[in-house]
């Protein structure tokens, strides 16, 4: 287990490449190996997160070195690539393993063999290596780089049903702001390098002192990151490519967006917690945020397309997160911390809520053919399953009570609070409009006068939803032990480990 | 004269953007990124030039010479080419899937994903 955080990004690429070779000699030879891969990864992703959360201490792996525990720096500079997983890394590991397990054990029997299965899979599989790759590196540049593998592999899928007009459409789109976002995060990269000629995030992190290069550095790597992430006003593109990207690959696509904002509290935090922690950035952030969970609450209000609707949805909830996000940066500590254990909790609340949603309405469009709100209706009858997990991931989205979702949103609403009761307030009201919208979709796809026939879904489909329903009531019935367990370690790594994560890079 | 490459790499991505911001047919959008693209790339190798700089071999290297050029930024600029070829082809990729759907390359009539 020494190499198992580059494991866990090298089996998912061989898994992915492997796989279409593999299905040349048998279809299910690629089943086999693409869940053994699966499984791997997550034995890989668990093991890094037990060590880390163990230990409390970042895990190091140095990349080309004659031992991954060999020293990175010789005489105080960082000559080689190294991966960082620190107790945020290893939490944001977890999400990523879970959403890549859920999308992965949906897709081998959602797609048909005449939808080019084994293409997905192996899609699938790249957008997984890409995202763990983005949350365990260490490296600006090799951030740079895993952030267009999960880019390409992401828009791949999105275009992915060709046969149709609407997905290359959304694709086109989402690839656009998605190679923009890079490009300004490449500058920024560059701007860095040339100004203290070395990638390394420890290091630099440490040379940083507020000059206006490092403030340009700053800007574009937000502004490419927020991009990323869809925040208003460059959300356009999340809701095309949530809506036609097929239901497997929509789990892992959550699981992208989020590892934006994950480089977001990186950048924010980590890179420029020294000289450039400024209150500034975070009353920018908080305000994106609240300002993105308006708009998008208000635009799936009026949504008919089912996917595009609960796509809103999840925009929301990157508003959410980034109210979290920008608060903790007003305040670094106190309040601060709370919001940001609210924001690094709601994103594994969000993976499950909303994944859970995305995935019924793949299961509606897989027995239905359709997903127009005002062709659907009745169907809770003879789509039992699928009506009961809708509900659960619909009231989890919305925030009731008992569930995951309010847990980690109280967070965030009592912390914002503290910051600017007016961003609280915006926040609470978009999440009643946001029950509204969910409890009308339910009514709109489920209930009605006439009752409708439809096939029921695989058993492996069906196990894939169930899994997510059970995060989403463990969650919401054990807040507490995940809160002390998982997210507490990860808020601290941010805000006071931020020492401990370059000593641990760094030596010293 | 020292800055000429800077210019001119943010004169690529100005006209990059002018022509994303103007353009209306797809093919001249995905032009508009990859000039971009080649003006962030035409950055990052300015960025590692050396003036009178040697490639960093050691065994090539004259006694008491300083002036080696670090090979880090070459190495990104090449990675980023290859990244670009991929955004490239994929983007083409979808535009020649668009053209069949619809018979135009008009970003203008190719409006379905509304709202």
């Amino acid at each position: 287990m020494v190499h198992a955080p580059i494991l866990a990004i090298a089996v998912p690429l061989l898994g992915a490449f492997a796989a279409p070779l593999l299905a040349k000699l048998d279809k299910r030879a690629r089943d086999a190996w693409v869940l053994a891969a699966g499984l791997a990864v997550a034995v890989f992703g668990i093991a890094v997160a037990v060590k880390v959360l163990g230990t409390g201490t970042p895990w190091v792996y140095t990349l080309g070195a004659p031992s991954p525990g060999a020293a990175v720096t010789q005489g105080g500079f960082p000559i080689r690539i190294v991966l960082v997983v620190d107790a945020l890394g290893a939490f944001m590991g977890i999400v990523a393993i879970l959403a890549g397990a859920v999308g992965l054990l949906y897709g081998l029997h959602y797609l048909r063999e005449e939808e080019g299965k084994t293409l997905g899979l192996s899609l699938l599989l790249l957008l997984w290596a890409g995202i763990l790759g983005l949350v365990y590196t260490g490296d600006l540049f090799n951030f740079f780089v895993f952030l267009e593998i999960t880019s390409i592999a992401a828009c791949a899928l999105i275009g992915y049903r060709v046969w149709e007009s609407r997905p290359p459409e959304a694709a086109f789109k989402t690839m656009t702001m998605y190679t923009l976002g890079g490009l300004l995060v490449l500058v920024a990269v560059g701007l860095l390098y040339g100004e203290h000629g070395a990638l390394n995030i420890a290091y630099l992190s440490k040379l940083i002192t507020g000059s206006a290069v490092e403030r340009l550095a700053l800007g574009l790597l937000l502004g490419g990151l927020l991009m990323k992430a869809g925040a208003v006003p460059a959300h356009m593109w999340a809701p095309d490519a949530y809506g036609e990207a097929p239901a497997m690959a929509t789990v892992v696509l959550v699981a992208n967006t989020q590892a934006s904002i994950y480089a977001i509290m990186r950048v924010v935090f980590t890179l420029f917690g020294g000289a450039l922690a400024r209150p500034g950035i975070g009353w920018l952030i908080a305000s994106l945020g609240t300002v993105t969970v308006i708009v998008a609450v208000l635009m799936a209000l009026i949504q008919r397309h089912l996917g595009r609707l609960i796509a809103y949805g999840a925009v929301s909830q990157i508003g959410y997160m980034l109210l979290a996000v920008g608060v903790a940066a007003v305040a670094r500590g106190g309040f601060g911390e709370v919001a940001l254990r609210g924001g690094i909790f709601h994103m594994i609340n969000d993976a499950a809520s909303v994944g859970l949603l995305f995935l019924v309405a793949g299961a509606i469009r897989r027995a239905v053919g359709s997903v127009d709100l005002m062709g659907l209706g009745g169907l809770g009858r003879s789509l039992r399953w699928e009506s009961g997990f809708f509900l659960l991931g619909a009231l989890a989205l919305a925030g009731i009570p008992p569930l995951n979702g309010f847990a980690s949103k109280f967070l965030i609403y009592e912390s914002a609070f503290r910051a600017s009761p007016i961003l609280s307030a915006i926040a609470v009201l978009a999440s009643i409009l946001l029950l509204a919208v969910v409890v009308r979709a339910f009514h709109g796809t489920f209930l009605g006068p006439e009752p409708k026939e439809a096939p029921p879904s695989p058993k492996g489909m069906l196990v894939a939803m169930g899994v997510l329903a059970l995060l989403i009531l463990v969650l919401g019935l054990f807040p507490g032990f995940f809160l002390g367990r998982l997210v507490g370690p990860a808020a601290k790594a941010l805000l006071a480990g931020r020492a401990a994560y370059l000593a641990a890079v760094l030596g010293g | 004269m020292g800055n000429l490459p800077f210019v001119a790499s943010m004169m690529l991505v100005a006209i990059g953007f002018l022509a994303l911001i103007t353009r209306r047919n797809l093919i001249k959008l995905a032009i508009g990124i990859t000039v971009i693209e080649m003006g962030v790339n035409l950055f990052l190798v300015s960025l590692g030039y050396v003036r009178g700089g040697i490639a960093p071999v050691y065994t090539y290297a004259p006694p008491g010479f300083k002036q080696m050029v670090l090979p880090t930024p070459q190495a990104l600029t090449l990675t980023a080419i290859v990244i670009g070829l991929a955004t490239t082809a994929l983007l083409l990729a979808f535009i020649v899937v668009i053209y069949r759907h619809r018979g135009t390359l008009d970003a203008g009539k190719i409006r379905e994903l509304r709202g």
